[in-house]
């Protein structure tokens, strides 16, 4: 960089355009031979002289509507080194890519420019072009006129023109200076996580498994099943949840190729698609399955479910599984049907007294009271991140008086309640009296499309297609009980959903368009009296009722965040997990080898999470079965003879992909380019200007900051 | 001195997975911000050096921005840190060279704020625009 202070100062602006030829050059020839150690193309390129092709995309008129498209073409013939110049309405087509392919055979090209779209979007394609044309890929800049001007500058014609010259003679200058690269290709260990075991990581996992890969499912609770095992029935077929979920569950216990590990957490991740290497922490469960009995000598012990354990433990706790409806012992487990069917000590209740020891007895010695955490170590390809959703905490909306008032409940509780295997056997009652209720509230949009900031911005798309099956569920099952719908709109947008609409109507529920200001409790009868404005009828309503269901919004598991962090995955504003493209890539994310399942992306029904679990499970075992995957070779490069040893990028790199060797008696830098994700934080430091990064070398990104500031009409 | 027509050369160096790809969102939700603001994208903001930074100064940037990811979010772990930590450093040798250290920034976008990236451009802007050319322009002519 130092070279860059002399000259330029003096120059006036009317030279630029030869100006910052110049100096680009000289730093291409200073530079370039360094790396050209390694790999003989670097050195040879930069003597030919570069020939770029700059080819703009009008992209309908996504582009040129926005810009004036024949003066950036004028201008980008007047660029140096730039050799042919062309425009066509969709350069990403398939004519539009055989514009670049004859250009590059006929003028003989060497660096290939489109402006176009985000290279986020669109550099894959373009790049795949350009390799077909003849040149390395890796001899492809793109200018971004689109995201980054077109539609972001749509009334400005003159300013959007004008930085899309800036963005292309930018890219051109880069152009210029790429050289060629070779993607490593990397062996992909033939295995995958799933983490997270609710209905789409168990689906995931299972068609993972089907596909022949082993799988590991890493589950936080005690048993599989997650939020799906808590519900009764399921819209709009009013098919029993449990019906269709534990069959799931019990085939994934049993598949040969899933490694199920419940009451386990991920603990750690390092390096990269087709080689994570993930730390698990099996949390200290207190019970040791059969296998594990075996394994430290007891023949014929272990957990095999019997509850002799529960039975005689005298901690009594509230059930999580049954939201604090029913009590659950110290030893437990979430409900008859768990699996894997072993119980789990609450080691933050027990009191070791050790009861459940003596019950178990001596020939299963299943108890183990000290039972410490352990750390598994293993190793996979990719992996598929389902960790689910949390009920938003209801009672932040203190008008609506949930804790507060007896007969308040959430739709969970309500769900709890009509179950056949609930803590009242499936007969909805209300919970300050036991009395069955005749007449019902539901509150819907309960804290989601709320803009106060005390709820989510967002809607949870499942509350109301519940809330109907809620209704239908205790015109069902309750006699003369009339359900009561407050909502704002009823969004039935799923396959046979509206029909369920209107046969809930037919069958008497009442629906009321409001959304509710206030619910008062009658402190005599613990009746509530909700206050609404009818917005049909345009008058106020306060209506008696003997109970309120709100359907509460969802947010995004606490944990969530942790995990993703240590996947390296994005969250979207509202801490839903981001996906790779909202349209065009659902299921992955900015990490390669990590996909997304089910509500930790955003809210979606049952239907939609095993659809989005089959893609993930589909799109994580395409590497796996290819068996190797290319690495961007992104990777940074030791310059020797520029490198003083002193050894500062080593402690700087956070993946440990940096060391120092003796070499021809002296210390240099070597990097291990497996371990480099190319981030360039080394290059980012060296004070000698010794690390070349790949793609982003200082010479190329000098080159780019030149164009722009030096090289521009003024 | 700045007069109405003036428009400020501003440099945005900014990294790929958050502020490059919240600046594409920006982008798909039409938000729409002014163009004066020419963008360098690299793989993370760790990678740029404050070299880059003075460079951009040196040869007539009225205003240089780098956006990376929010700290805890580095797409390589910690980047960002070792960005800002040397930013720092540039901001301190800009006020003691007498450039207004107000014409440098780092910003936090992630890759769902588009319309955080828009307000940040915006106030980029706006902040140079009040600020005016860049002396070392005036020096040079």
């Amino acid at each position: 960089m130092a070279e860059k202070k002399k000259a330029p100062a003096k120059k006036t602006e009317k030279k630029q355009d030869m100006k910052k030829e110049a100096p680009v050059k000289q730093e291409v020839k200073k530079q370039a031979p360094a790396p050209a150690a390694k790999a003989a193309a670097p050195g040879a390129t930069t003597k030919q002289e570069a020939r770029i092709g700059v080819f703009i995309c009008h992209c309908g008129t996504n582009i040129a509507g926005s810009m004036d498209i024949p003066a950036v073409q004028d201008y980008a013939k007047t660029l140096p080194n730039v050799a042919y110049v062309d425009n066509y309405k969709y350069m990403c087509s398939m004519p539009g890519q055989s514009v670049i392919n004859k250009a590059v055979k006929e003028q003989k090209l060497t660096g290939v420019v489109v402006a176009a779209c985000s290279p986020r979007l669109h550099e894959p394609t373009f790049r795949t072009a350009t390799k077909e044309a003849g040149l390395n890929p890796f001899r492809f800049e793109m200018a971004n006129i689109r995201e980054q001007n077109s539609w972001v500058h749509m009334h400005d014609r003159e300013g959007s023109t004008a930085k899309a010259k800036d963005a292309i003679r930018i890219a051109v200058a880069k152009a210029a200076l790429l050289q060629d690269l070779f993607p490593k290709s990397v062996p992909v260990e033939k295995a995958a996580m799933v983490v997270g075991a609710g209905v789409a990581g168990m689906q995931a996992a299972l068609d993972l498994a089907s596909a022949g890969i082993k799988t590991y499912l890493i589950e936080s609770d005690m048993s599989i099943g997650g939020r799906m095992s808590q519900l009764d029935k399921t819209f709009p077929t009013l098919d029993c949840s449990q019906c269709i979920l534990t069959p799931k569950m019990v085939d994934v216990g049993r598949s040969q190729n899933i490694e199920l590990m419940t009451w386990s957490e991920v603990d750690s991740v390092e390096g990269y698609i087709g080689n994570f290497d993930v730390t698990i922490r099996k949390k200290a469960r207190g019970v040791m399955t059969p296998a594990q009995a075996e394994a430290k000598g007891i023949v014929g012990g272990g957990c095999n479910g019997c509850g002799d354990c529960e039975n005689v433990c005298p901690v009594i706790k509230p059930n999580e599984f049954e939201v604090g409806m029913k009590p659950r012992k110290a030893i437990y487990i979430n409900h008859p049907q768990v699996v894997p069917l072993i119980y789990t000590i609450d080691f933050k209740a027990c009191v070791k007294c050790g009861l459940c020891v003596t019950a178990c007895g001596p020939e299963k010695r299943a108890i183990d009271l000290e039972a410490k955490d352990e750390f598994v170590k293993v190793k996979v390809g990719t992996a598929i991140l389902a960790t689910g959703y949390d009920i938003f905490p209801i009672e932040k909306k203190e008008e609506w008086g949930y804790k507060r008032h007896e007969n308040v409940i959430t739709s969970l509780e309500f769900e709890r309640l009509i179950c056949a295997s609930g803590p009242t056997g499936g007969h909805l009652v209300r919970p300050s009296d036991g009395e069955t209720p005749k007449r019902v509230a539901f509150v819907l949009c309960a804290g989601s499309r709320d803009n106060t900031g005390v709820g989510k911005p967002y809607c949870s798309r499942f509350c109301c297609m519940y809330s109907l099956k809620h209704a239908h569920q205790i015109i069902e099952k309750i006699p003369g009980c009339i359900p009561y719908i407050f909502y704002m709109d009823i969004r039935s947008f799923g396959k046979a959903y509206e029909e369920f609409y209107y046969r809930i109507q037919d069958e008497g529920a009442k629906f009321i368009r409001g959304r509710v200001a206030n619910i008062l409790e009658d402190p005599a009868t613990k009746n509530l009296h909700v206050f609404a404005d009818d917005t049909l009828l345009d008058r106020p309503v306060d209506m008696e009722v003997d109970m309120v269901v709100l359907a509460a919004a969802i947010e995004p598991k606490p944990d969530t965040n942790r995990t993703r962090k240590l996947f390296g995955v994005s969250c979207s504003q509202d801490g839903w997990l981001l996906e790779a493209h909202p349209k065009l890539n659902p299921c992955g994310t900015t990490t390669a080898g990590v996909f997304l399942a089910g509500v930790c992306q955003g809210p979606k029904d049952i239907p939609d999470t095993v659809a989005q679990a089959e893609g993930a499970a589909s799109a994580a075992s395409i590497p796996i079965h290819k068996g190797e995957v290319e690495l961007e070779p992104y990777f940074a490069t030791c310059i020797e003879e520029k490198c003083a040893g002193c050894g500062m990028c080593v402690n700087l790199c956070p993946y440990s992909a940096l060391a120092l060797i003796e070499k021809d008696g002296k210390k240099v830098m070597q990097v291990t380019e497996a371990k480099c994700k190319g981030c360039g934080t080394c290059g980012g430091f060296c004070p000698g200007g010794a690390i070349w990064m790949n793609h982003f070398a200082t010479p190329q990104v000098v080159a780019q900051i030149d164009a722009f500031l030096l090289g521009g009409e003024q | 001195m700045a007069d109405e027509e003036w428009k400020p050369k501003i440099l945005g160096m900014v990294c790929n997975w958050c502020s490059y790809a919240g600046a594409d969102l920006a982008g798909g939700g039409r938000i729409q911000y002014p163009p004066d603001i020419r963008i360098v994208r690299v793989m993370c903001t760790g990678r740029l050096d404050q070299l880059f930074v003075l460079k951009a100064f040196a040869d007539g940037a009225d205003g240089v921005l780098i956006s990376g990811c929010h700290f805890g979010d580095c797409h390589y772990l910690e980047g960002n840190y070792k960005a800002a930590k040397r930013m720092f450093m540039v901001k301190r040798l800009m006020k003691s060279i007498g450039l207004d250290d107000r014409r440098f920034r780092m910003t936090f976008v992630s890759a769902s704020e588009g319309a955080k990236w828009g307000k940040v451009v915006t106030d980029v802007v706006k902040t140079v625009k009040e600020l005016g050319p860049s002396p070392i322009t005036e020096i040079r002519k």
